[in-house]
């Protein structure tokens, strides 16, 4: 009975929690504000934290200063695969998005985002020439840049030899056996590969992409894992002393661990952007045109450069002095690092968007890197032992169970 | 025996703690690393307290876990009384092979194929929002299910058929038998259910992921979606402050149980 | 007096209502089974046999002989995780059903509390103790014993595995074992049964239906895992259920990643039936002895 009453009670509680948060949720969500939903990377956007500026709020604000009620539901994603699925279904609506490059190529071909209105983006001149009009949105129609950033080696000095750090030839240098670490996505893995053999990362020709996976099955013995967000942790904690990452995060780790350096690999590297864009289902388009002329500005840009450490294609950003002091705090080459300035012909590669049959090939080719046998003799030998003695177990009772019963 | 036993339960609870006890000890580092304590610091807690977001996401987790729970637990409490007592020996294992099914399914499997059917169910009914809070709800109503059922079964399996049938004999009628008899030997089953069903619905991230609206993100949600970055203390923090409030509320009852026996 | 007489026929009318209340029990559950898991079934089974123009193939089918292996590491490393889970919850839930009822309640919060923390957190924690790095190996080192290489083995995987499945093991059959009839084994006691045969006898045999939901629990999730196994196994080590999530990421393979989960999902079905027949034997056999 006791136990009865604490359900009851239990019950009780929670469904006048429920009362209570459904109550503050309708309160909350009252007033006539226009909601514009924005859908960016986690951790991607200076939001208040650390005494930074919060950016959403800072529009709500210049909005009402506007004469406008808006109100900015920001939500996050983990992947441009994830954000393409979920929008691809046409079950939600999103009023700005950030997608990567190679991502906009695709989404543009399979018209998923509008044309913008440049009108309504003034500040689109504060980005620098570099960054425009790049291959997927040639005549700079559908995206704004948002951030773009290089690839390059992280590793540890205290471990690692200077003469060794160079190429891309580090990351398969069996003097560092296990403690090398590979990023855990296709694309960038092979790109690693192809690089060190001085494909382009975008080439079609099966056999270049074959040789990456041989290269790739002989680093297998030598990494320590394939990782992503885990980097951080393994190489500031010294778990690992190599892997291969973007320029901004290395900043990140370097402020915690300072035995850590980072170079260009001589073959050439990738160079990735996000931007900002518009899918076809928004619902209020010059807002959110608006919003993105917003983040143009060059105090928020700074304030979101700031924050997540990476490059910014912001004219006025890169020419901020409090910006620079400021990054140059965590690293005195920081902002070569970010806008690094390459020697002449040194190779620099955006992934592209391949076809259907290209990711395909791309695909199986990483199954079958990754399903190559680990040896797991030890796992299958337990599991025999251990079925074994359970069918003894079971066949030792049911005979003893049958003698019973005889005797009966 | 019993400080076997009791020294058993405490080697468990210890690995179990352990980890929780890391989690505690990163929420108080003074550097943004969740893999080396570099200081003592308060600072993740400011963080945590300054962002509403986090709040906002932790109260939308709360209610669909305890939504989800609640009816995840009415409907697989009635299915297994009723599974139990199916006398069709295919209809029962069919349903019980389908309810199963959720359960085996990877999350993104589920995840994906539920947004096809909302997408789709969605489209038909001229819907604007297809996904929103209450398809968020069926899907982890419907993850839910089988723990529930699979609690609540052995329980029945273990109860004396003829405990309802007694208390019919002595004028209960079916309904009541159920409610007085039935229900209360097989509440420790419903309990270890709803408990289940909560922790799971708490937990998770990918059916979440694909069944949300754009209006309705919960922790899981907030927290992966940091793995482009790193994920920050205030994580920790808020985790260190739900296991402190739950440890002492647990506490705190228990005590006022312990006064309640004095008393008497 | 006038109600006595009344009990009979009422009685008698009810038990002709019973099997009523019963049947429609089960009837909103399997209304919502059929709506929300059979219904997106038929969208996998549909993904699973066509090509990604939509065309009837069964090469997705055909193609997984590549993942036979990784199929086979699956289930031994669920295999293991299910046996320690089961080791260790066992006496763990005997222990808790043995305290006093106070306590009880306090411990199974005890056991839950870890895993309402979220899971990426939990295996960050894990991670940060476990790593080559990390505090173990910190400490380890500090003692001067030299250095563990844990993250990244089948240990580890296994050992994640175990810390996220425990509860699900412990519980079921803690809910059979509290309200067990003590009676029944004072009675084993008076009997002059010694206190381990009496367990094995009467407490074990009573708590049959709870260990096979445990084992279901455990098992049959830990099989399509992948969270787990990417992180504490450093990416190196492929369970089944990492290859659908990936293959699922990309719109291109969906096809694969269905004919995957369902060629799975067959396998588990498989497995649980075989765990079925052998509980059912044994739940009869052990209300016999």
């Amino acid at each position: 009975m006791a136990l009865r009453k604490k359900l009851l009670g239990l019950c009780l509680i929670a469904v006048m929690l429920l009362a209570a948060m459904f109550s503050v949720s309708c309160s909350e969500g009252a007033g006539d504000a226009v909601v514009l939903n924005v859908y960016n990377w986690g951790e991607y956007i200076s939001d208040g934290s650390e005494g930074s500026l919060d950016v959403n709020a800072e529009f709500e604000e210049y909005c009402k200063s506007k004469g406008l009620n808006v109100k900015v539901n920001y939500t996050t994603f983990d992947s441009n695969e994830s954000m393409y699925n979920k929008l691809k279904s046409g079950a939600v609506s999103y009023d700005v998005i950030f997608p990567s490059d190679y991502m906009i190529a695709r989404m543009v071909k399979e018209d998923m985002l509008l044309p913008l209105n440049f009108d309504n983006i003034p500040n689109i001149v504060n980005v620098e020439e570099s960054f425009k009009n790049l291959y997927y949105d040639p005549d700079q129609t559908y995206s704004v840049p948002y951030f773009v950033g290089y690839v390059g080696i992280i590793y540890n000095t205290q471990y690692v030899d200077e003469e060794d750090a160079k190429g891309w030839d580090l990351l398969w240098n069996e003097k560092y056996k296990g403690k090398i670490l590979q990023f855990n996505n296709s694309r960038d893995a092979f790109g690693t590969a192809l690089f060190k053999e001085g494909n382009s990362v975008n080439n079609t020709d099966e056999t270049k992409w074959r040789s990456a996976l041989e290269l790739l099955k002989t680093q297998k013995k030598l990494v320590q894992g394939y990782v992503m967000d885990e980097i951080f942790n393994k190489m500031k904690n010294e778990s690992a002393y190599i892997a291969a990452y973007y320029a901004g995060d290395f900043l990140a780790m370097y402020e915690e661990n300072d035995n850590l350096a980072f170079y260009y690999p001589e073959e050439g590297t990738n160079v990735f952007g996000d931007a900002m864009c518009i899918p076809t289902c928004c619902k209020n388009k010059e807002l959110a045109e608006m919003y993105i002329n917003f983040m143009l500005e060059e105090e928020i840009g700074a304030a979101n450069s700031e924050m997540t450490y990476y490059a910014t294609p912001n004219k006025l950003v890169n020419q901020n002095a409090e910006y620079i002091e400021y990054m140059s705090s965590i690293h005195e080459d920081a902002m070569y690092i970010l806008s690094p300035e390459f020697d002449e012909g040194y190779v620099t590669e955006y992934y592209h968007n391949f076809d259907e049959d290209m990711l395909k090939l791309i695909n199986d080719l990483w199954e079958e890197l990754k399903i190559e046998s680990t040896s797991d003799v030890p796992v299958y030998i337990t599991c025999v032992v251990i079925a074994a003695a359970i069918a003894v177990f079971f066949t030792v009772r049911a005979i003893t169970q049958y003698k019973r019963r005889k005797y009966y | 025996m019993k400080t076997l036993s009791r020294a058993f339960m405490i080697l468990v609870f210890g690995i179990l703690y352990i980890p929780m006890m890391v989690l505690v000890l990163f929420s108080f580092n003074s550097s943004k690393s969740t893999g080396n304590f570099t200081g003592f610091s308060f600072k993740w807690y400011a963080e945590l307290f300054r962002d509403s977001a986090t709040f906002i996401a932790l109260r939308n987790t709360l209610i669909l876990a305890a939504c989800s729970a609640i009816l995840a637990t009415i409907i697989g409490t009635l299915a297994a009384v009723g599974i139990y007592k199916m006398k069709n020996k295919y209809l029962k294992a069919s349903i019980n092979t389908v309810t199963n099914i959720p359960m085996m399914n990877p999350d993104i499997v589920t995840g994906i194929s539920m947004m096809l059917l909302f997408v789709f169910v969605g489209g038909m009914l001229g819907l604007e929002d297809k996904l929103s809070f209450w398809t968020m709800l069926i899907a982890h109503t419907t993850f839910n299910l089988p723990y529930v059922i699979l609690s609540v079964m052995p329980k029945l399996r273990q109860m004396d058929v003829h405990l309802p049938e007694a208390a019919m004999d002595l004028g209960c009628t079916p309904l009541q038998a159920f409610f007085k008899v039935e229900l209360h030997t097989i509440l420790p089953g419903i309990i270890t259910g709803m408990m289940m069903a909560f922790t799971l619905s708490l937990d998770d991230f990918v059916i979440s992921f694909f069944t949300s609206g754009s209006d309705f993100q919960t922790l899981p949600l907030l927290i992966y979606s940091m793995t482009k970055k790193e994920v920050t203390p205030d994580m920790y923090a808020l985790s260190t402050i739900m296991m402190t409030a739950i440890l002492i509320l647990m506490l705190l009852t228990n005590i006022r149980s312990d006064k309640k026996k004095q008393v008497k | 007096m006038n109600k006595n007489i009344n009990v009979p026929p009422e009685a008698a009318k009810k038990k002709i209502r019973k099997p009523i209340f019963s049947e429609i029990a089960a009837v909103p559950h399997t209304v919502w089974s059929v709506l929300f898991i059979v219904l997106p079934l038929i969208f996998v089974c549909y993904y699973a046999f066509t090509d990604s123009e939509g065309a009837l193939t069964f090469d997705n089918i055909l193609a997984l002989s590549s993942h036979a292996h990784t199929f086979l590491t699956s289930i031994c490393y669920a295999f293991i995780a299910t046996v320690i889970c089961l080791v260790v919850g066992y006496p763990l839930a005997f222990s808790i059903s043995q305290a006093s009822a106070k306590r009880q309640g306090m411990l199974i919060m005890l056991l839950m509390i870890p895993m309402w923390m979220n899971l990426l957190i939990r295996t960050y924690s894990l991670m940060a103790i476990l790593d080559d790095g990390g505090l173990l190996n910190g400490l380890l080192k500090a003692w001067g014993l030299g250095e563990l290489n844990i993250i990244g083995t089948s240990g580890a995987v296994i050992f994640g595995m175990v810390y996220d499945f425990l509860p699900y093991m412990v519980l079921p059959i803690y809910s059979v074992m509290t309200k067990q009839d003590r009676k029944l084994i004072e009675a084993a006691y008076d009997l002059g049964c010694p206190r381990l045969s009496a367990h094995l006898k009467v407490t074990l045999p009573l708590s049959v239906p709870g260990i096979v939901s445990g084992i279901t629990m455990v098992f049959v999730p830990s099989i399509s895992t992948f969270y787990i196994s990417q992180k504490l196994g450093g990416g190196t080590r492929e369970l089944i259920g990492d290859t659908i999530e990936r293959q699922f990421q990309n719109r291109a393979t969906y096809n694969v990643g269905a004919a995957i989960s369902l060629v799975m999902m067959i396998l588990i079905l498989i497995s649980v039936a075989i765990m079925n027949k052998f509980s059912d034997e044994d739940s009869e056999g052990g209300i016999i002895v």
